[in-house]
């Protein structure tokens, strides 16, 4: 069965209705309609059609909130501690940037939001609410949108969460990330793990129904035991949702000067001066134990019922974040405040990072409301865009494709790109076959070996380098 | 031109240790004769290619006249020859000096004497040129300048009290400096009505006039049509233009006569006819015999140079063809490797000399280049009589074929303040010198004699003398001869497979050694593949060391979210990246700069 993709650019109302009648007529079985820029039509001659779905085009939406109580040593997002003043003066911003920029988006549905940080539960369920009540004032929203909140255990307590359920918040992502109350410390977390199941029962009893908890493998001085048990202690809570994902060292942080340079990962046995007196950090376990420690998440999560739907995601049948699906399915999605990444209609683009900046910005325009366009708004904010050309988008869309355990459909890369992957990648895809690194069948996916060295196959899927 | 009183002429040149201010002082003489306003000077004007003033270091020869208004009144013609600065153009100073009457010393006024000062002076002595002195960086706080006269007059026997003290890079004393080479400099002698004798002291390539025959008349005279005989290699040539050089231009004349320091062109097509030390004279009326010193110049070091991108072999050999046009010493042939495919084993004077046409053909050319492990020519006597000079390890016989073998040795003087004798004599120690002796220049320093392999000197010698005496050390050697010695030839396997390209020669008693600390090495510079990577170094067969390049790290199970995507797109283009310098051998990546890593074996 072969499909066939008809672009039809806006026409007057009269021949749109023409044209899906034709359509209708000659067999198309989906037609997806971006209401004001353009028709998507997909046409199998063979195949006789019924009705007709008319699909609003989809985006995610992506909110950041640059502040926690504390900056974890290994942490290297944007994100630092704050006043009760700088919040404020934040969420005017931000709630500003969206009620300004939604109009570009008001032809898409809102699929998803995610409230990311940073910690956005050190604001108040108040200002949670304040920020669903501007989106959901800028957008209009499908059927049944997921809407998530990310939360620091030591940052919630009941009245926050039951405002944040009443706003239309409806699923929580929790950073345990261990339940060893040493390896906290070590981190630099501001919880401790009583604080944690306090958070989850808090959330399970104002009414969350979809629960998503982190937590982190390969922590310094951490045995397979003894990460295996917190993971257990996790599933017997029963959450829909579990992202497990190893300790990356990154530059710029503590951990980096502990861990980071060559020949110091083994280290690990004096103190980190200034920043943790009296604890040893041990060792960080080796690529060994690291592994093993990956494989027995799988075997133990699947046990409990959670699948592997992506590299450190795993879910209950029905409960995948689909906002993180989105980044990886190349969605279109829009961010909001200090530092959100956006890709829309393949234009990726960052807000700056400096607060002062990003503030002034707002507020200026915010002066001068009258006669100020959308465009004029993000103008100064909006960093780093680029158009992404055919070659960047089938890379991305392999790379991140790849990362899901189903993998990169044949057929879908074919409707997306109107080009059969084994023209592109066919090469590729055979040799890293031949090596064991991929599965290729209707899907190409990663197999287990290849899972262990992602970035090489990844990498092979860049064109022209 | 035939105006000019041989009284009149002045050649010399200035002689020095690197650093110590030779260059800048010609330029401030040139510039104070005012050949070039100082709107004209570019730093060091006789230093013109990038890569000489880049390195502050003179590589070929230059030459320039200069008319200088003396303070008795009479205009004198000045010929500066600038000469290289480095040890491994040994032959071509000493050609250079061959070519004047005198020699301005210049001494740092802080640093006083160095390996290079005595060498150089003693060259000069050597070709009975007159030296006098000069002190410069007077100006430094830390000169001393009483100091460094008193050392040049106990050490080397010149009278230097009343050496002008001079500052080339401020300009002070420079004056003194020029009427010293009107006072102390003798005038050439030599009678224009003698048979021609000219000494060849460089040459260079020009496209359009052929090869520019720079030379010094001893005798008689040459101009415009005469027929002219290169002694040594026999090329003979008609005489298109003569003339003498000004700075940075060459201007024609009606003739050279004996006494003067000029240039010839005849279309030669080929540098190699005209080799630096023959003598040029008139084919019809020849001297009597050539003028002494003339040596065939050698390649001392080797190695392979292939073009990263096998295509670029062509481009390769052009290039080194026109480097060669200018060059007589560079020397080139063709080789294959099982690694590295097409390429070429190319001879060089020591290992400046192949880093400077190793830059060049990266720079001048674009070439990007794969350069193996420097050698140096081993005379390998087999059992049947014959002897072979080898130049690539690749080459070597079967050791049952080989009764013994040869490597060059050199004698080498260090000079070191006496704090630092005892790591520099360890140092000497490790690379197999043989000590010769020492001498006291003072109280604190000391001359150290002592007969290396120049094997173990091409590589890293300089850079660890300079590391164990933090950088006080002073170093010059001389070519002394062939000894017999244990060699072996070192193999390097990876993944099972021997790499012919990374295959060197070395002391049996250094192999365990070097073959431990290269694979070490090697295990660094290759990265991690999918499988396991044994590296194995062998003598005849047998496996002396081993390491192993782990396979692949396993990737951190990272999150890639929203903000992470360019980010992630940036790394693993980075690792993609990566391998665009790597050649592959069997199934193995191994980065080009692998291939030199034999050069920095030493971990000190």
């Amino acid at each position: 069965m072969t499909s066939k993709k008809y672009y039809l650019l806006r026409t007057g109302m009269e021949g749109q209705a023409a044209f899906l009648s034709w359509m209708v007529c000659a067999g198309a079985s989906q037609i997806s309609l971006y209401v004001r820029w353009k028709f998507e039509i997909w046409v199998a001659p063979s195949r006789k059609c019924s009705g007709m779905e008319i699909v609003m085009r989809k985006i995610e939406i992506y909110i950041h909130i640059p502040f926690c109580v504390r900056k974890c040593l290994y942490c290297d997002f944007l994100s630092f501690p704050s006043g009760e003043k700088e919040r404020e003066r934040y969420l005017d911003a931000l709630l500003w940037e969206i009620e300004t920029q939604a109009p570009k988006y008001r032809d898409y549905e809102a699929d998803s939001v995610f409230i990311g940080g940073g910690t956005p539960t050190v604001l108040t369920g108040e200002q949670l609410g304040r920020i669903m009540r501007g989106i959901k004032a800028g957008f209009a929203f499908g059927k049944n949108p997921e809407i998530t909140v990310e939360a620091n255990p030591g940052t919630v307590d009941r009245g926050k969460l039951e405002e944040s359920l009443k706003a239309g918040i409806n699923r929580i992502s929790i950073g345990a990330q261990s339940l060893n109350d040493r390896e906290l410390e070590l981190l630099g977390r501001v919880h401790l793990s009583e604080d944690f199941f306090r958070a989850y029962r808090l959330a399970r009893k104002a009414g969350f129904q979809n629960i998503n908890v982190d937590m982190m493998a390969a922590l310094p001085g951490q045995k397979l035991e003894g990460y295996l048990d917190g993971l257990k202690r996790v599933t017997d809570l029963e959450p829909e949702h579990i992202s497990a994902y190893s300790l990356i060292v990154e530059e710029g942080t503590p951990f980096y000067e502990r861990y980071g340079r060559e020949g110091k990962r083994e280290k690990g046995t004096e103190e980190l001066p200034g920043i943790l007196p009296g604890i040893l950090p041990g060792i960080l376990p080796s690529e060994e134990e690291e592994r093993l420690m990956y494989e027995r998440t799988g075997e133990l999560l699947a046990a409990q019922g959670y699948g592997r739907y992506e590299i450190s995601n795993y879910a209950r049948p029905g409960y995948e974040c689909r906002h993180n699906i989105g980044y990886w399915k190349r969605h279109d999605y829009v961010g909001f405040g200090l530092g959100a990444a956006s890709m829309v209609e393949n234009v990726r683009w960052k807000n700056c990072t400096d607060m002062e900046r990003y503030l002034h910005c707002m507020e200026a325009r915010k002066g001068q409301r009258e006669g100020t366009s959308e465009a004029d708004a993000a103008e100064g904010i909006q960093e780093e865009r680029i158009f992404l050309s055919v070659k960047e988008q089938m890379e991305e869309y392999m790379f991140l494709g790849l990362r899901l355990t189903e993998g990169v459909g044949k057929e879908a890369f074919y409707k997306t790109f109107g080009r059969k992957i084994e023209d592109v990648y066919g090469d590729v895809i055979r040799r890293l076959q031949g090596q064991g690194l991929l599965e290729n069948g209707k899907q190409v996916r990663l197999t287990p070996y290849g899972r262990d060295v992602s970035n090489y196959v990844m990498a092979e899927f860049l064109i022209g380098i | 031109m035939s105006g000019i009183e041989q009284s009149k002429i002045r050649n010399f040149c200035i002689v020095a240790h690197i650093d110590h201010g030779k260059s800048t002082l010609a330029d401030r003489i040139i510039e104070k004769t005012g050949l070039l306003t100082s709107r004209e000077m570019q730093a060091q004007v006789l230093d013109n290619m990038d890569l000489e003033r880049e390195r502050g270091i003179t590589i070929k020869a230059q030459t320039v006249r200069i008319i200088y208004q003396a303070k008795d009144g009479e205009e004198y013609v000045f010929n500066l020859i600038d000469t290289p600065g480095h040890v491994d153009f040994n032959y071509e100073v000493s050609r250079s000096l061959a070519a004047c009457d005198g020699a301005i010393l210049v001494v740092d006024a802080a640093q006083g004497i160095e390996a290079q000062t005595l060498a150089n002076v003693y060259l000069a002595l050597d070709h009975d040129l007159d030296v006098f002195p000069v002190i410069n960086k007077i100006d430094l706080p830390s000169a001393q300048p009483q100091r460094v006269k008193d050392e040049i007059e106990d050490v080397i026997g010149l009278e230097a009290q009343d050496a002008p003290m001079i500052s080339a890079k401020n300009g002070i004393g420079i004056e003194e400096v020029l009427e010293a080479v009107v006072k102390k400099i003798p005038a050439p002698s030599g009678s224009p009505d003698n048979p021609l004798q000219a000494l060849i002291f460089d040459s260079l390539y020009d496209s359009y006039k052929g090869v520019i025959v720079f030379c010094r008349i001893k005798e008689g005279k040459v101009k415009k049509g005469t027929e002219i005989l290169m002694m040594a290699t026999k090329a003979k040539a008609e005489v298109v233009e003569v003339g003498y050089f000004g700075p940075g231009q060459f201007i024609p004349c009606e003739e050279l006569s004996a006494g003067m320091v000029g240039y010839i062109t005849a279309s030669i097509k080929n540098v190699k006819d005209t080799a630096v030390g023959d003598t040029v004279t008139d084919a019809k009326n020849p001297c009597a015999e050539p003028l002494p010193g003339y040596k065939k110049v050698n390649s001392m070091v080797f190695c392979g140079m292939y073009p990263a991108d096998g295509a670029k072999y062509p481009d390769l050999r052009d290039a080194l063809e026109k480097l060669q046009l200018n060059d007589a010493a560079l020397q080139y042939e063709p080789e294959t490797s099982v690694a590295l495919g097409f390429g070429f084993r190319c001879g060089f004077l020591g290992l400046l000399h192949l880093e400077i046409i190793q830059e060049r053909l990266e720079r001048e050319y674009n070439l990007d280049l794969v350069t193996t492990a420097p050698g140096v020519i081993y005379r390998v006597h087999k059992n049947n009589g014959d002897m072979i000079e080898l130049t690539n390890p690749a080459n070597l016989p079967d050791p049952s074929e080989i009764a013994y073998m040869e490597e060059p040795v050199v004698s080498a003087e260090i000079m070191v303040t006496t704090e630092f004798i005892g790591p520099i004599m360890e140092l000497c120690q490790e690379r197999r010198g043989r000590y010769l002796g020492m001498e006291y220049m003072e109280e604190t320093r000391a001359l150290l004699k002592y007969e290396l392999p120049l094997n173990e000197i091409i590589y890293d010698f300089f850079d660890a003398l300079k590391s164990r005496s933090r950088g006080y050390a002073s170093f010059d050697y001389d070519l002394k001869g062939y000894e017999e010695s244990k060699l072996v030839k070192l193999d390097i396997l990876i993944n099972r497979e021997e790499v012919d390209a990374l295959s060197f020669i070395v002391h049996a008693d250094s192999a365990y050694d070097r073959g431990r600390k290269m694979c070490e090495k090697l295990k660094d510079e290759i990265p991690r593949h999918l499988f396991e990577i044994p590296i194995q170094a062998a003598v005849g067969g047998k496996i002396i060391a081993r390491e192993t390049v782990k396979a692949m790290r396993k990737d951190v199970l990272a999150k890639c979210y929203g903000g992470d995507i360019t980010r992630k797109k940036k790394l693993l283009e980075k690792q993609k990246e990566g391998k665009k310098r790597m050649r592959q051998i069997g199934n193995v990546e191994i980065p080009q700069k692998a291939f030199m890593s034999v050069l920095k074996l030493d971990d000190k």
